[in-house]
């Protein structure tokens, strides 16, 4: 989902996973902006105007090593995520993905 | 495990290490006198900060990867280096939002807007017509800032935001303003009003009646998709359902004001002393006040709720707004002048209005509009020395500069009648 808070809505889980395809290849979208803060990360994205959080240190690791990863999931794994957690990551990563955060890398 | 770690906000109220935005007022210098204006503006100020000294700033925020600044003043399109600044801090990854009444969006600049995407434009507007509008803003303000409108629709520039402060008179007008900016393709943006600036002196007759704020609330609530709020409202979650967005004060801790002539304040609706953290000009320019002025770290505190704590709603409004309860005299631990449960009514019947702290930094026209309270008060027209600044315990007879000195110094004529 995307917020329409000026300084931002914490991102729910209304879109759920529907959808997200966690063995496409994926990157941070070209016009995002990262900002790492202890709870994890602040996101902008100077086309949309939206503002998004990673609400932990691991989703960043993910975020941020897309791009080098065949998919998502092989980013997961190399951020250390455990098979039990996927399922809250995907989520995270649909959610991402629905307000543009992240993009399909062909997509781009 | 899940994601979702404590709630976000949580980390906020403890302050972050840059503001996620900030509000730059970039000069008090206006066209209008707009009877609310939060910052007083009017005139322009001479310790403005310089175009460098603007830059500087920039650099600044680019390093602390601040996201983006809201520009406004003012009329911020009047400083001749506007343009200049505008495209500095984009070139340096600091996106630009800017509030402008409309004056100088001719065809051709909205053009040349419509084509950056580091660039977002705020057209202010607080009448859905211009009977209402104009009585705020000044005549023939509607006229302007819907002509800006037309320009930078014809442009191209699409989802350009439309920002209406909700009084008495216009929230009646709610649906209108929605069919304005649909009609050009742009995005309402409502906020609210604050008794700051010369908001303090007109906050009596134009803040929203109780019910009117359960009708704003229940507007937002069902038609609010897509409407911006600028996270204004959140005393309304004592409603019940919080509306989307930041349900908590930011001042100080998510978002902050550089002034005219490079003041950090707390937040724009808190121009005075005591939300004052201190000065970009200073050593460590801003990212020393930000992380160490002592007024940022004290609101980085947790804050006392005062008598509002065994208030039901308190999770959800958190006390309301700091500036609103300041300026009309209320305890910043006490409740919201505009309380939902109407506490805040209780305790300003109870305040004594002359006690109330006045906004700081009054850069108004001399000439103000001929309405509002301020044009009924007796103006000083006799010569000699001024009269002294309230609460100033020594008469300010001496002259401020050598070349005051002159044959008449001293001498205070009796004031006619």
């Amino acid at each position: 989902m995307s917020t329409k808070a000026e300084t931002g809505a914490p991102a729910g889980n209304a879109r759920a996973d529907a959808g997200f395809d966690l063995d496409a290849p994926w990157r941070l979208h070209p016009q995002v902006s990262v900002r790492p803060e202890r709870f994890g990360a602040l996101l902008y994205h100077f086309g949309t105007r939206r503002l998004s959080f990673l609400k932990s240190p691991a989703l960043l690791t993910i975020v941020t090593s897309l791009e080098s990863q065949p998919s998502a999931r092989a980013a997961c794994a190399g951020a250390g995520i455990r098979p039990a957690d996927l399922p809250a990551y995907t989520r995270a990563l649909a959610t991402l993905a629905a307000s543009q955060m992240i993009c399909g890398r062909t997509a781009a | 495990m899940t994601v979702t770690a404590a709630p976000l906000v949580e980390e906020f109220r403890y302050g972050l290490d840059a503001p996620i935005c900030l509000t730059w007022e970039l000069t008090y210098a206006c066209n209008l006198s707009c009877v609310h204006c939060l910052s007083s503006s009017g005139r322009r100020d001479p310790a403005e900060l310089s175009t460098g000294e603007c830059k500087r700033v920039i650099d600044e925020l680019e390093r602390m990867q601040v996201f983006y600044v809201n520009i406004g003043g003012g009329e911020p399109t009047v400083r001749p280096d506007f343009w200049e600044l505008v495209d500095y801090a984009t070139a340096h990854h600091v996106g630009v939002k800017f509030s402008t009444n409309g004056l100088r969006i001719t065809p051709e600049v909205a053009r040349k807007l419509a084509g950056s995407d580091y660039i977002d434009v705020q057209i202010s507007l607080d009448g859905a017509t211009a009977e209402v509008n104009d009585a705020v803003r000044g005549t023939g303000s509607f006229d302007m800032a819907l002509r800006a409108m037309q320009n930078l629709a014809d442009a191209g520039f699409a989802g350009f935001k439309i920002s209406v402060v909700m009084t008495r008179q216009n929230v009646r007008q709610l649906d209108a303003f929605k069919a304005i900016a649909d009609s050009f393709g742009a995005q309402l943006r409502i906020t609210r009003l604050r008794p700051s600036g010369r908001g303090a002196d007109v906050w009596d007759e134009l803040h929203p009646t109780a019910g009117q704020q359960r009708e704003l609330y229940d507007w937002l609530v069902a038609r609010g998709e897509n409407v911006l709020t600028g996270d204004s409202f959140f005393h309304l979650a004592g409603y019940g359902e919080g509306l989307p967005g930041l349900n908590m004060c930011g001042a100080g801790r998510v978002v902050c004001l550089i002034d005219p002539v490079g003041d950090v304040y707390a937040c724009p609706f808190a121009i005075h002393d005591a939300f004052l953290a201190g000065n970009v000009r200073g050593t460590g320019g801003f990212a020393q006040v930000w992380r160490n002025s002592e007024l940022f770290t004290d609101l980085r505190r947790p804050q006392s709720g005062g008598a509002c704590t065994s208030c039901s709603a308190f999770d959800a409004c958190q006390g309301g707004c700091m500036a609103a309860k300041f300026f009309t005299g209320l305890p910043l631990d006490g409740p919201d002048p505009e309380c939902v449960r109407g506490f805040g009514e209780a305790a300003l019947a109870t305040a004594d209005p002359a006690g109330a702290p006045r906004p700081a930094g009054d850069h108004s026209h001399r000439r103000s509009p001929a309405s509002g309270p301020r044009a009924s008060q007796p103006v000083p027209v006799s010569i000699g020395p001024r009269p002294a600044d309230p609460g100033q315990a020594v008469p300010r007879s001496m002259p401020d500069r050598a070349c005051d000195e002159n044959p008449l110094a001293g001498f205070a004529p009796p004031a006619p009648r």
